[in-house]
């Protein structure tokens, strides 16, 4: 494909058009104004990730901005997927934001409903939810293909200048272990209608249910017209299994796996084992453009893992 | 109805004590229905009172009254006038309605809600009481299996559940919320018409909802 026929130029987009199984990673910004944070995480992920997830307020705290991280990764050589939630802004901030990520040279944007604020360290704000991550990605695809705000309005600044829309590469995320169940194929299918070029899931540790939701996107030809990267997050502890096992809803760690980590001498190296043969089984699932690996907190794993995985060097 | 519940007693009574003579007013209508501001909820809060002051040494009578509706013109009537004349003070057990509808009918009197109102809900069970409706303005429920997502969901979605949905609950609150998007693919289900679902949503107009300032509305046909 040419690069006039891309829909961004991203390189996590002329990655998957060229067939390459992707890897992204994941950059949580910090709790705080302090720059070096970003510096040194985006350190451990520089040419290792061919992008990289700069979260949103994730589960509902308040960080750092993710255009204003993301544009800081950018100047330590990461191409940042930038997440937008729809719980903090309505339709106005958003786009107004997506303007402007646009023009800082930002060229991925994920979109998402958002954690509810009851998580967080802010409980007692209001929340917006003016629109949901699906109504997020039509607006995207209509500013982007059809160059027009969520209002018709053509995106210029006045009707003698010209039409400069934001050429962004849409993502959404995916749960397949959410309930219902059969309804999980039915959304991601909304999502493509929507206009979603790429996909990224919940972290996959029942491999089963995970080719189960493979099956069912198979059938519905979903893989044809959207990218999905598989989620990872490698473990680091039976407490952290037991942890996401109990405590994040839709999410099941198998007993295998815990059983696996609680007879392990090092349940770390344990826990990159596991997450390394989930990369293998994944590469050879039909229909999986790459995979999306979430270290909490531990963005310095990440290089070792990729490794052993075999996604050395990363294509540029 | 609407569904309100009443504040802590110590609330109420540190504004009561300000006041010689309070008029403790209930309402007839919602407020009955859900247990929180009829006539016997005006009884027992007005003896409460009574006997808080008692034990405390403070100066309060509490007259009781309760009228229909605290939201119609039309159940302020003489009686309710006069009582209110004599008093200090209100304390209304009616609807956050009713409260401003005694501020506006009784400009010259200091009044107090009795009551935090809640939502639009429905009694469930004897006791429990559940938000049904959040008064978007244009109501979209037959295309949700009569399941409102608006209300109902903890985050309003409307092209389906978030990933916090698990064995039916909603992870805001998975003891008392159900997943409405649990409730609707089960309706539209039994009803066959799961393939509606598929269908994308477009961005809601919110100017129906309170987003566009303060609603009323006007019926030419039966004023006058």
């Amino acid at each position: 494909m040419s690069e006039d026929t891309l829909k961004s130029g991203s390189r996590l987009e002329r990655t998957l058009v060229a067939g390459e199984f992707a890897v992204t990673g994941e950059l949580g910004p910090p709790k705080s104004a302090d720059v070096e944070i970003i510096e040194r995480k985006a350190g451990y992920l520089k040419g290792v990730v061919d992008a990289v997830n700069i979260t949103d307020n994730q589960t509902a705290i308040v960080r750092m901005s993710s255009i204003a991280a993301g544009l800081l990764a950018m100047k330590h050589g990461l191409e940042p997927v930038i997440q937008i939630t729809c719980r903090d802004r309505n339709r106005l901030a958003i786009q107004a934001d997506v303007l402007g990520a646009y023009a800082l040279g930002l060229r991925n944007i994920l979109c998402l409903s958002g954690d509810h604020q009851c998580f967080g360290n802010h409980p007692t704000s209001k929340n917006v939810f003016d629109m949901d991550s699906i109504q997020l990605i039509g607006m995207l695809k209509g500013m982007r293909d059809d160059k027009v705000f969520a209002c018709g309005d053509e995106i210029r600044n006045t009707k003698k200048q010209p039409v400069v829309e934001p050429r962004v590469f849409i993502g959404a995320a995916a749960n397949p272990f959410g309930d219902p169940f059969a309804f999980r194929v039915i959304r991601l299918a909304k999502k493509v209608n929507a206009g979603a070029d790429f996909i990224q899931t919940q972290c996959i540790y029942d491999m089963d249910r995970f080719k189960q939701w493979m099956e069912q996107v198979h059938n519905k030809g979903l893989h044809e017209q959207v990218y999905i990267l598989a989620g990872i997050t490698p473990l680091k502890s039976v407490r952290m299994a037991e942890y996401m096992r109990d405590n994040v809803a839709g999410l099941t760690v198998p007993d295998h796996i815990i059983e696996r980590l609680k007879n392990a001498e090092d349940p770390k190296e344990e826990g990159q084992k596991i997450a390394v043969e989930q990369i293998q089984e994944i590469r050879e699932t039909p229909g999986v453009s790459g995979v999306h690996i979430m270290a909490i907190e531990a963005e310095k794993t990440v290089a070792g893992l990729v490794e052993k995985a075999g996604l050395l060097p990363r294509p540029q | 109805m609407i569904v309100a519940e009443q504040k802590p007693f110590d609330e109420i009574y540190e504004r009561a004590k300000r006041h010689k003579k309070i008029l403790l007013m209930g309402c007839g209508t919602c407020v009955t229905v859900c247990m929180a501001g009829g006539e016997k909820e005006v009884e027992i809060l007005a003896s409460q009172i009574r006997l808080a002051a008692r034990e405390r040494g403070d100066d309060i009578t509490v007259e009781e009254h309760t009228i229909t509706r605290q939201c119609d013109d039309e159940f302020f009537d003489e009686a309710t006038a006069r009582k209110v004349a004599e008093a200090d003070a209100l304390i209304s057990m009616g609807c956050g309605v009713g409260v401003q509808f005694c501020a506006e009918r009784f400009a010259e009197k200091t009044i107090y809600p009795a009551l935090n109102t809640k939502f639009y809900g429905a009694t469930v069970e004897q006791g429990v009481w559940s938000e049904r409706c959040a008064g978007c303005g244009e109501c979209i429920v037959d295309q949700f299996g009569g399941v409102c997502p608006i209300a109902r969901c903890s985050k309003s979605l409307l092209n389906g559940p978030c990933g916090g949905s698990s064995d039916g609950k909603c992870e805001v609150d998975p003891e008392h919320i159900d997943c409405a998007w649990q409730l609707i693919y089960e309706r539209m289900e039994k009803l066959g018409r799961l393939d509606e679902l598929e269908e994308n949503k477009p961005l809601k107009d919110w100017t129906h909802h309170r987003d566009g300032g303060p609603r009323t509305v006007t019926r030419e046909d039966v004023k006058l």
